[in-house]
């Protein structure tokens, strides 16, 4: 139960980030996510064994924190969340792909082992972008711009609803477990019975509720479209921080660049 | 000015699972009255409310509000004439910020955004919650949310205010706000409440109702001091006509 709660106020705290006032925050919104996207691309278009040429990515995501005053710490703990997924995609790799690919002094390291640690370096590159995007722009902004670069209206206004909500519906489960934990006594009333029970009751007043939404949307003039009411405008710098950063992943994913410089640095000692 | 007034015959209506909400309501109310609707808990007023901006349409009888009556044709017009604020204002705050949901009435009218801009900057000073703009619903305290939800209505400007408890889970001094900012309303007022001492402080003429009927219908004044119909109808008197028990053990035990 402790749980749930300490979740939620995490994403509370995640909302808190968003609203700073430092240079990332103030950038346009649009350039945030498409600059998002663009190193997403980039990073997970790798041929499966690569690793040296994912390294300089790590750039983008250290200095967006730096300029956004974003708590590395934090967004570690939330990308370890999230890593168990990553781990069981890839832990199957080094048995079934066995053939040794790479020779660090007398030991082999098969394929497996490489495209697993190749796995890991892009998840935790593609999450911490996105969760850079969300902590210096806000999940709200986020929708505004999908709406604005014409995302599905229904699409934008079911994120924008799951967001709304999902603290009203946490806090709704939450009082549902406490109540429940406060008659249980020695483990009895803990147990399955009662929570699917419970489950079934969480999603009766979801839909009461949903119900009561739907109609106070109608008493104000709801007619299938959600107006938001909040101009957008690029400025010199969006621009530059798109067009700068996106270069700089083109740059990257087509010159290996710690190649590159281990090449000049062999060359300068030979 | 006819659009203030409320007008319903014989209503009925009948949930589908056969509870009978309202089994032929009568009333009609005028310009700039403020009414309250009490009545027991299941006595059918919610269900009333319901009805007189459409949110439910009526099964037998009619609901007639300014000049016309309400169907599927003048359901626009009746939403944009009488503002509901709801129960629960987390129903109500549905935008993600207290911003976008205070515009978003007057978005749906299709008004231009200055325009837009205007209402909801006066609607939020109105209700003294202008500083909470740029917050999201979610993050405000139970009166700061119940302010914005009645902002959320006038930047609609209506002409009839209907609300549903809107004095439930407030503490006492933000519920005295509510009551002073309610009273320099001139809009028509329709409050279905249990709060009987501010039905005493808002309003003029009370309706109460039973098991889908009125069963009374006049001076507020006069009925709250009819115990015997208060206790029949499941109520008692406001707290503030009833004896003062420090005054009472002053006086010695009374008979």
């Amino acid at each position: 139960m402790g749980h749930i709660e300490s979740s939620l106020l995490n994403i509370g705290y995640l909302e808190t980030l968003s609203y700073q006032q430092t240079p990332l925050h103030r950038l346009d919104p649009r350039v945030k996510l498409l600059t998002t996207l663009v190193f997403i691309v980039a990073v997970v278009s790798f041929g499966k064994y690569e690793i040296t040429g994912l390294l300089p990515f790590i750039f983008y995501p250290v200095v967006l924190m730096a300029v956004g005053n974003l708590p590395p710490g934090y967004l570690a703990k939330k990308i370890l969340l999230a890593a168990p997924f990553a781990f069981f995609i890839g832990i199957f790799n080094p048995l079934l792909d066995r053939a040794v690919l790479v020779h660090l002094g007398p030991i082999g390291i098969s394929g497996g082992w490489v495209s697993f640690v190749s796995i890991m370096i892009r998840f935790t590159l593609t999450v911490s972008a996105a969760l850079i995007l969300i902590a210096g722009t806000g999940l709200n902004a986020v929708c505004l711009a999908l709406e604005k670069m014409g995302a599905p209206r229904s699409f934008v206004t079911q994120l924008l609803f799951l967001y709304r909500y999902i603290f009203v519906l946490t806090d709704e489960a939450l009082r549902l477990a406490r109540a429940r934990a406060l008659r249980s006594f020695q483990g009895r009333g803990m147990g399955f019975k009662v929570f699917s029970s419970m489950i079934g009751q969480l999603l009766l007043r979801t839909l009461d509720r949903a119900r009561r939404i739907h109609l106070a949307m109608l008493s104000r003039g709801f007619d299938g479209k959600i107006h938001l009411l909040r101009p957008l405008h690029l400025h010199g710098r969006d621009v530059a921080f798109f067009l700068g950063w996106s270069g700089l992943f083109v740059l990257m994913r087509w010159f290996n660049i710690p190649h590159l410089l281990g090449n000049t640095i062999t060359e300068l000692f030979r | 000015m006819s659009h203030h007034l409320v007008e319903i015959n014989h209503l009925q209506y009948t949930y589908p699972d056969g509870t009978s909400a309202l089994r032929g309501v009568s009333f009609r109310i005028t310009h700039g009255e403020a009414v309250a609707i009490i009545g027991a808990n299941g006595a059918g007023k919610s269900t009333l409310l319901l009805q007189l901006n459409g949110c439910l349409l009526p099964q037998a009888g009619t609901v007639r509000i300014g000049d016309l009556p309400l169907n599927k044709e003048t359901l626009s017009y009746v939403r944009r004439t009488v503002g509901m604020v709801f129960q629960d204002p987390d129903d109500q705050l549905f935008m993600p910020l207290v911003h976008d949901d205070v515009a978003f009435g007057p978005l749906n009218l299709g008004l231009p955004p200055e325009e837009v801009e205007e209402r909801v900057v006066s609607a939020l000073a109105t209700v003294g919650a202008l500083h909470l703009k740029d917050r999201p619903p979610y993050r405000l305290s139970g009166g700061e949310k119940r302010a914005v939800a009645i902002a959320s209505v006038l930047s609609m400007s209506p002409s009839i205010l209907v609300m549903d408890e809107p004095t439930s889970s407030l503490d006492p001094q933000t519920r005295r706000q509510l009551i002073q900012l309610l009273k320099t309303f001139n809009h028509t007022l329709i409050i279905a409440t249990h709060d009987l001492d501010l039905v005493l402080d808002l309003c003029s003429r009370t309706i109460v109702m039973k098991e889908g009927l009125i069963v009374a219908d006049g001076p507020t004044l006069e009925i709250l001091q009819d115990e015997e119909l208060l206790h029949s109808s499941g109520l008692e008197k406001p707290l503030r006509l009833q004896g003062c028990p420090v005054c009472q053990a002053r006086s010695g035990p009374a008979g």
